[in-house]
């Protein structure tokens, strides 16, 4: 009875895979991908935090108070408080919003430069490529961080520069991302089909190239976003990014640098923070690839 | 060979070109005007125009690009505002101690990535390997300057064991140089070894699916001898090409390592240039940087081409 009823089972679960949709697949693998999964609620967590800092924060991030300057945790202030007696658990939990909006805008801009760029390399192809990739080839040649250093130098220290300068140093990734799968997608039937039945270019890139690239895409931006917020963290701890007394976890641990020895806190917490967003954002970048592409496991 | 090489070394030039390009660009993205920033907003109208002419700030862009690319490619970066000396000259004295700085972190990534990834190939979904996946993952996903905090937190704030920042340089004195320099190093080399045994690790997996791994087993070698010899000496190729792109890395991390040790390098070179809104300086470095950063991709390639005996034959 029980064997017949796993048969029943396998056979049941051969013909739902025969029948899925790659997306379906896909959406089948992520969700039984358990580290995947681990990152995800970690993720969620951070964005419920961030949205709801008000009610979750014990006080303002910016409330200072002299007789609460620099002590150590206790069931008042978890996190203890800080130089200027402000509550450092308050603060990282706002600081969350600096770092996750740093990462989603980042990503954004970078994804809104490289996607469109990239496809038109990838689908155009001849001079207009060779042109795009030369261009990519060079800001490339330039390391990420020193490049978004760079520009943020230029663009003067604030969160929102920032921002700017991590998404444009970030897009030539995404157009090589992009490019790479416009020009795999282009050689595709349907799209020779397309072509074949009169639709002008752009609606054959439009239509058919730009949905089937996504999801390449979509897995850089999830990792990218893991760098976006390490890169929101390096320049606001260079002084480059949010500027004080607004939280965010690079510059806490700017400033925790001066108090190592009398209060090692104010340095754990908010690296913690960090390392725990992009570890989560990482994981969940990690199965997204694993299961949009089961053969790089 | 030599077609393929010839090519390759061809397509450095138009690179080196656009990275100029970009570099001098960066200038036209600075709020205000540069002359008034170095003579001071209250200065003499005159004084201004002076600057403006010296620096040829008066003529239109492409003729300042050209002037400063003949300035670069005749080895002159221009002259740094705050120190007035020539930013070459500058990044020349950084250079050796970033340099001693990453050679000592590519050791550890080495020493630490590659036996991790081979480890965790050979133990494929053992208990071994998911722990090599979780430092791995762990090391890519910690912020290098929060590591360097730690770091300085137990060896050298509880335990007293390293000096927690400073510098001196291996020709005044090895045993200082090392002391200063360990932990650095190893917070450099961290993110790297997590890179290097990513790509170790896949190679591997590749290599020990091949058939000349199956043959070394069927002729009875022992395991030792057929992951050594066989398919990790094939495994380091594409591991060694992929590694010279972490060049990068290295130097990004140099920045930030340098910042929070206080080591006097390349990458302090640039954050102090950055506060003190040196521009020259800043450009020249990332020029500098870029340029690096072509040449050992470049060996890198010409590395892979020799090696590889299908592209050597072609």
């Amino acid at each position: 009875m029980a064997a017949s009823a796993t048969t029943a089972d396998a056979a049941a679960r051969t013909a739902r895979m025969v029948h899925e949709s790659p997306r379906r697949a896909a959406m089948r693998r992520f969700m039984h991908h358990r580290t995947a999964m681990l990152g995800l609620v970690v993720v969620i967590a951070f964005i419920l935090v961030a949205v709801f800092a008000p009610l979750i924060a014990h006080d303002r991030p910016d409330a200072t108070s002299w007789s609460l300057i620099r002590k150590a945790p206790s069931w008042a202030h978890w996190m203890g408080t800080d130089e200027n007696g402000r509550d450092v658990f308050s603060r990282v939990v706002y600081g969350a919003r600096a770092s996750l909006l740093a990462g989603v805008v980042a990503v954004t801009i970078a994804a809104g430069i490289g996607v469109p760029v990239g496809l038109v390399a990838g689908f155009v192809g001849g001079l207009t490529d060779a042109l795009i990739s030369r261009v990519v080839d060079a800001m490339l040649a330039v390391p990420f961080l020193i490049l978004a250093i760079a520009l943020a130098a230029f663009l003067g220290p604030s969160l929102t520069n920032a921002m700017i300068a991590i998404g444009v140093a970030a897009a030539p990734v995404f157009v090589r991302v992009a490019r790479g799968a416009a020009l795999d997608v282009s050689t595709n039937d349907y799209v020779e089909a397309a072509r074949a039945l009169g639709n002008p270019p752009w609606r054959v890139a439009m239509r058919h190239v730009l949905p089937n690239i996504i999801p390449p895409v979509l897995v850089q931006c999830t990792l990218a976003l893991a760098t976006a917020i390490i890169a929101e963290a390096s320049l606001s701890f260079l002084g480059l990014g949010q500027q004080p007394p607004a939280p965010s976890w690079g510059s806490m641990l700017n400033s925790a640098q001066q108090f190592l020895t009398q209060a090692p806190w104010l340095a754990i917490f908010p690296g913690a923070a960090i390392f725990f967003a992009v570890l989560s954002f990482n994981l969940v970048g990690d199965g997204l690839r694993d299961a949009l592409d089961p053969r790089r496991r | 060979m030599r077609g393929r090489l010839g090519i390759r070394i061809l397509q450095v030039i138009p690179t080196l070109l656009l990275v100029s390009m970009l570099v001098f660009g960066l200038q036209e993205l600075m709020p205000g005007d540069p002359a008034v920033l170095l003579a001071g907003e209250d200065a003499n109208p005159t004084v201004i125009a002076q600057i403006r002419k010296e620096l040829w700030l008066d003529r239109p862009v492409p003729v300042q690009y050209l002037h400063w690319l003949s300035g670069a490619l005749h080895g002159n970066l221009g002259y740094s505002w705050r120190l007035r000396e020539p930013v070459l000259q500058l990044i020349g004295q950084k250079l050796p101690v970033t340099m001693q700085l990453s050679a000592m972190a590519i050791v550890f990534a080495i020493g630490i990535g590659v036996p991790m990834g081979v480890l965790s190939a050979v133990k494929r979904d053992t208990p071994l390997d998911w722990l090599a996946n979780a430092v791995g993952l762990g090391g890519l996903s910690i912020p290098t300057f929060w590591l360097g905090i730690m770091m300085i937190l137990f060896f050298s704030v509880d335990l007293g064991w390293l000096p927690p920042s400073g510098y001196v340089s291996l020709a005044r004195n090895w045993e200082r140089s090392l002391a200063t320099t360990i932990m650095p190093a190893f917070v450099l080399g961290n993110a790297i070894a997590a890179v290097l045994m990513r790509h170790t690790r896949s190679a591997m997996l590749q290599a020990l699916s091949q058939d000349y791994v199956r043959t070394a087993r069927a002729k009875g070698l022992g395991e030792w001898v057929v992951v050594m010899r066989h398919a990790l000496r094939n495994a380091l190729i594409p591991v060694v090409t992929l590694g010279a792109l972490e060049f990068g890395a290295l130097l990004s991390g140099a920045v930030l390592t340098e910042q929070v040790f206080s080591i006097p390098g390349f990458g302090k070179l640039i954050v102090d240039a950055v506060f003190n809104r040196d521009y020259p300086v800043v450009q020249g470095v990332v020029m500098v940087v870029a340029a690096l950063y072509i040449t050992l991709n470049l060996i890198a390639d010409i590395l892979y081409i020799i090696i590889n005996p299908r592209l050597r034959a072609a």
